[in-house]
């Protein structure tokens, strides 16, 4: 007995939750690599911004006319070639050297090589959610996408795919990489190497519609055998209720249009318009990360999904109140 | 010409009383370029009051967490008119207006090359963007696409498809900028035949003021960039009405097409303006510290430099688009380069201070807080243009900060310097000075309390363009400080706008030359008469009035 109590605790402690996307307390190697290249970036713009801008003051102290003061008029300077081509050349060589370093920077982030046994996701956009699909284990989820941490040898980098349904979305996870679009018609790439188990909030950074600023994003980095746990349970269909109450929940599901745009894997419903729901209860949020995952929180979704996120793709479907209490007891049941 | 002999005596223009519809009729039918400019300027600051009132709703959206001010499809059409109206309604007409009224002035001419064009240019100009605004109005749509344009300033496909931008919205976007469009390139021909053909005898080019040559400059990179806007604005309208798939990704068309289109406009236009707010500095920045400008041909070089560059930057933009490694060290170069002649600017300015005697009035505070305000733009463009930083950068707050010091801080404070510099010549009335002061304190003070920290913001993971945001992300006290700011703004801009109106009838008389300054347009009277100057000018040096105060020790001894 002692075994699978100390494993449910371990399983229930939750995850470190990175709320604050700081770009600057990078947790990957693409966010680190730019990290280290904007501390030299903004070192050389801040001793340039100390050292110019400290002239500029000076000069508006030191030359301030004076009321009463002298009335002629000060010496007529017209310029000088030398100091010119001074501040010509010295703002050249500084650029040289940032452009030299900026060329290593870019090829070593986005012309990584994929090592074998890196995982796969592809990330899909949708008017305002995001849709993530494992092709490898065959897997579909929505708005928050599960990777492995890497710490060492035999753990593996996530490789993503981006494309998208609709219009133009970008994913972006501060702490884990720079962001990348995602355009429809186009397919763009970006890898992502978690360094410690946790969960990283993002948002999509391209303004894609109404609901731009409700399109949340969340990367759950767990330990490899977490995620492998994860994957077993993904993969695995809907459970089918037992209980005939439930059964009759599933039933009133089903005959709703419901299935017309949400899919439950084993079941009738297989729409691809909506995030996959066979196994909602198991994330942490719903509608794209706009409210936490709770029942009632749930029930005012499917209620009204307008009233929490207005303009959005899924409507008010007018449920009778049996109707609401068995679609919300049967998508419970989702695990 | 043996000698400068034009008289700085004007007969002044008989006031006269006309009725209210004669008044009317003679400001609708003008070709007057310096009407015409100060309708261009009049109109670019009504509607920047206008977008200023939208910035503000905003910012009161955004000054707590999960506010509901405004509901999520008002707020993407006020972020989008606030941008359009800000760059093609604000903006350009600042160039326009500022190059009608000083060009003909600053060389000596009697009017633009085609006053007429000029007056077509403006009126179509006005045309289009009442076309934007009767969206709000005329557009209705279905849901999601609402009255007034909700795609962004810079309407990314495919969101501007009918797909995802149903009802007329967008077309009034596409069709009130090209119409727009069409003003802004009659008066950058104006501008470059005016000054190529008009100078008064022994202005060369190397005498021209420094800002008409940064106004031609900038009409040369309208002539070249809005093409590709308006060209791109009629693909998206064959699209929508014509069945075309150009950016139609659904039919197998680019996005990121749309993306090259906008941008080879997009960044000659951000240079195209901040043009005019570099061309009132060079005029008063030398005037206020009593010296002529430091390193006259390199500005001019450097101009012309940017000019050039700025053609080749566009896609620093899109570093997020997954372009491959080597377009993205292309563009990061080009834009880090185009920091070396910016630079040079920077520290002509500069050491045009070193060594002079600062007049610190209202124009020249406004001058001096642009340098600084443009030092932190220039240097934090530099982050972005480094490719890597950028993709963390773009799209975040970081980048809303870097371009609003950009045109707020150095753009609208130089343009400030130099209304503040010309009110009198165009009024004959000073600004008064307390009031300018307050102006100048309130809107420095509160510009930087609502932008600097926009920076965090960004480098904090907050996205531009979101109508709302859930605590606990970071963004809460950054979020509050910044729509404080706002607050002071207003009062800075509001002591502006009284201080305009007051002067016009209680200001102080200014005199033909208040400023002791050099350029012509200071050598005939205030107002100037229709035909500015009485007997045409002749010019020795690049500071005639100079010439003329000091004839014991001229400039074109030097030159």
């Amino acid at each position: 007995m002692i075994q699978p109590v100390a494993f449910l605790q371990a399983a229930a402690s939750p995850l470190v939750e990175h709320r604050v996307a700081d770009m600057f307390k990078p947790l990957a190697t693409p966010a680190h690599t730019v990290f280290d290249l904007s501390l030299l970036v903004m070192g050389i713009t801040a001793g340039i911004f100390v050292v110019v801008g400290g002239l500029i003051i000076y000069a508006i102290i030191r030359f301030r006319h004076k009321e009463g003061g002298d009335p002629d008029e000060p010496p007529q300077i017209y310029g000088s070639n030398q100091i010119e081509v001074a501040w010509t050349v010295i703002p050249i060589l500084i650029v040289f050297a940032l452009i030299g370093v900026t060329a290593r920077v870019v090829a070593g982030v986005q012309d990584q090589a994929e090592p074998p046994g890196a995982i796969h996701a592809t990330v899909i956009g949708h008017q305002w959610w995001w849709e993530f699909r494992y092709p490898d284990y065959g897997i579909v989820t929505a708005n928050e996408l599960h990777v492995p941490i890497t710490t060492g040898p035999g753990e593996h980098p996530t490789f993503l795919k981006l494309e998208s349904r609709d219009v133009i979305h970008s994913f972006w996870v501060p702490q884990l990489a720079g962001k990348t679009d995602v355009i429809p018609n186009r397919e763009n790439t970006m890898w992502l190497d978690p360094r410690e188990p946790g969960i990283y909030f993002g948002n999509c950074a391209e303004y894609c519609g109404t609901q731009h600023a409700n399109m949340l994003l969340r990367v759950v980095a767990q330990t490899p055998s977490d995620f492998a746990d994860w994957v077993a349970q993904q993969k695995q269909r809907a459970a089918v209720p037992t209980d005939p109450q439930l059964k009759q929940a599933q039933r009133t599901f089903d005959r709703l249009s419901c299935i017309a745009c949400h899919a439950v894997r084993g079941t009738p419903a297989f729409g691809v318009v909506g995030p996959d729901l066979t196994h909602l209860m198991s994330r942490q949020t719903i509608g794209a990360g706009v409210m936490e995952n709770t029942p009632a929180n749930l029930r005012a979704w499917i209620d009204n999904p307008q009233a929490i996120k207005p303009g959005c793709e899924m409507p008010d479907m007018k449920l009778s109140d049996q109707q609401l209490d068995q679609v919300v007891a049967y998508i419970e049941t989702l695990k | 010409m043996s000698s400068i002999d034009f008289p700085l005596e004007f007969p002044h223009e008989k006031p006269s009383e006309f009725s209210f519809s004669e008044t009317l009729y003679s400001w609708v039918a003008t070709v007057d370029h310096k009407r015409l400019g100060l309708m261009y300027i009049t109109t670019g600051l009504l509607f920047f009051v206008i977008a200023g009132i939208m910035a503000s709703v905003m910012r009161l959206q955004l000054a707590f967490p999960n506010q509901h001010v405004v509901q999520p499809e008002t707020f993407n059409r006020l972020f989008t008119m606030h941008g359009t109206t800000m760059v093609f309604l604000v903006g350009m007409p600042f160039v326009a207006g500022f190059s009608n009224y000083l060009v003909p002035l600053m060389i000596g001419a009697r009017d633009m090359a085609f006053p007429r064009l000029n007056a077509f240019g403006f009126w179509v100009f006005l045309f289009g963007g009442l076309i934007l605004y009767f969206s709000y109005f005329g557009a209705n749509g279905l849901s999601g696409a609402g009255s007034a344009p909700d795609v962004g300033w810079f309407a990314y496909s495919p969101l501007t498809e009918r797909a995802f931008s149903r009802g007329a919205s967008t077309d009034y976007w596409a069709i009130g900028i090209f119409v727009a469009g069409i003003g802004t390139i009659a008066s950058a021909i104006n501008v470059i035949a005016t000054a190529v053909t008009m100078r008064c005898p022994g202005m060369t080019l190397s005498r021209m003021p420094l800002f008409v040559w940064m106004m031609v400059v900038v009409s040369w990179l309208i002539l070249l960039a809005i093409p590709p806007l308006s060209a791109c604005q009629i693909m998206l309208m064959i699209d929508r009405y014509l069945g075309g798939h150009f950016f139609d990704t659904q039919a197998g068309g680019s996005a990121v097409l749309w993306q090259h289109f906008f941008w080879i406009f997009g960044h000659p236009e951000v240079y195209i303006l901040i043009f005019p707010g570099w061309a009132s500095v060079s005029e008063t920045i030398p005037v206020f510290s009593r010296k002529p400008m430091f390193g006259r041909s390199a500005m001019v070089g450097a101009s012309v430099a940017i000019g050039f560059i700025s053609m080749s930057v566009w896609a620093h933009h899109m570093f997020a688009v997954g372009m491959t490694s080597m377009a993205n060290t292309f563009f990061a170069a080009s834009t880090m380069l185009i920091a070396v002649p910016t630079g040079i600017k920077i520290f002509n300015w500069t050491a045009t201070m070193w060594g002079g005697k600062l007049h610190m009035t209202t124009s020249m505070m406004f001058a001096c807080a642009f340098l600084l305000q443009f030092l932190v733009a220039g240097l934090t463009g530099i982050m972005l243009g480094v490719a890597p930083f950028d993709w963390q950068l773009t799209d975040s707050y970081f980048v809303v900060a870097h371009f609003h010091y950009t045109l707020v801080g150095a753009m609208l404070f130089a343009v400030f310097s130099g209304i503040y510099y010309w009110y009198p010549k165009a009024t004959g009335r000073m600004l008064n000075e307390t009031l300018g002061k307050i102006h100048f304190w309130f809107l420095c003070i509160g510009f930087n309390v609502t932008f600097l920290p926009m920076h965090w913001l960004g480098f904090l993971g907050m996205p531009r363009r979101i109508y709302t945001y859930a605590p606990g992300r970071g963004w809460d006290d950054l979020n509050l400080i910044a729509s404080i700011g706002v607050i002071v703004q207003a009062i800075g801009i509001l002591a502006f706008v009284w201080n305009v109106v007051r002067s016009a009838k209680w200001g102080k008389p200014a005199g033909d030359d208040p400023w002791d300054a050099w350029t012509l347009e200071w050598a005939t009277s205030s107002p100037p008469p229709e035909y500015n100057f009485e007997k045409v000018p002749v010019v020795r040096s690049s500071r005639p009035l100079w010439d003329l105060k000091h004839p014991q020790d001229p400039d074109w001894k030097y030159e």
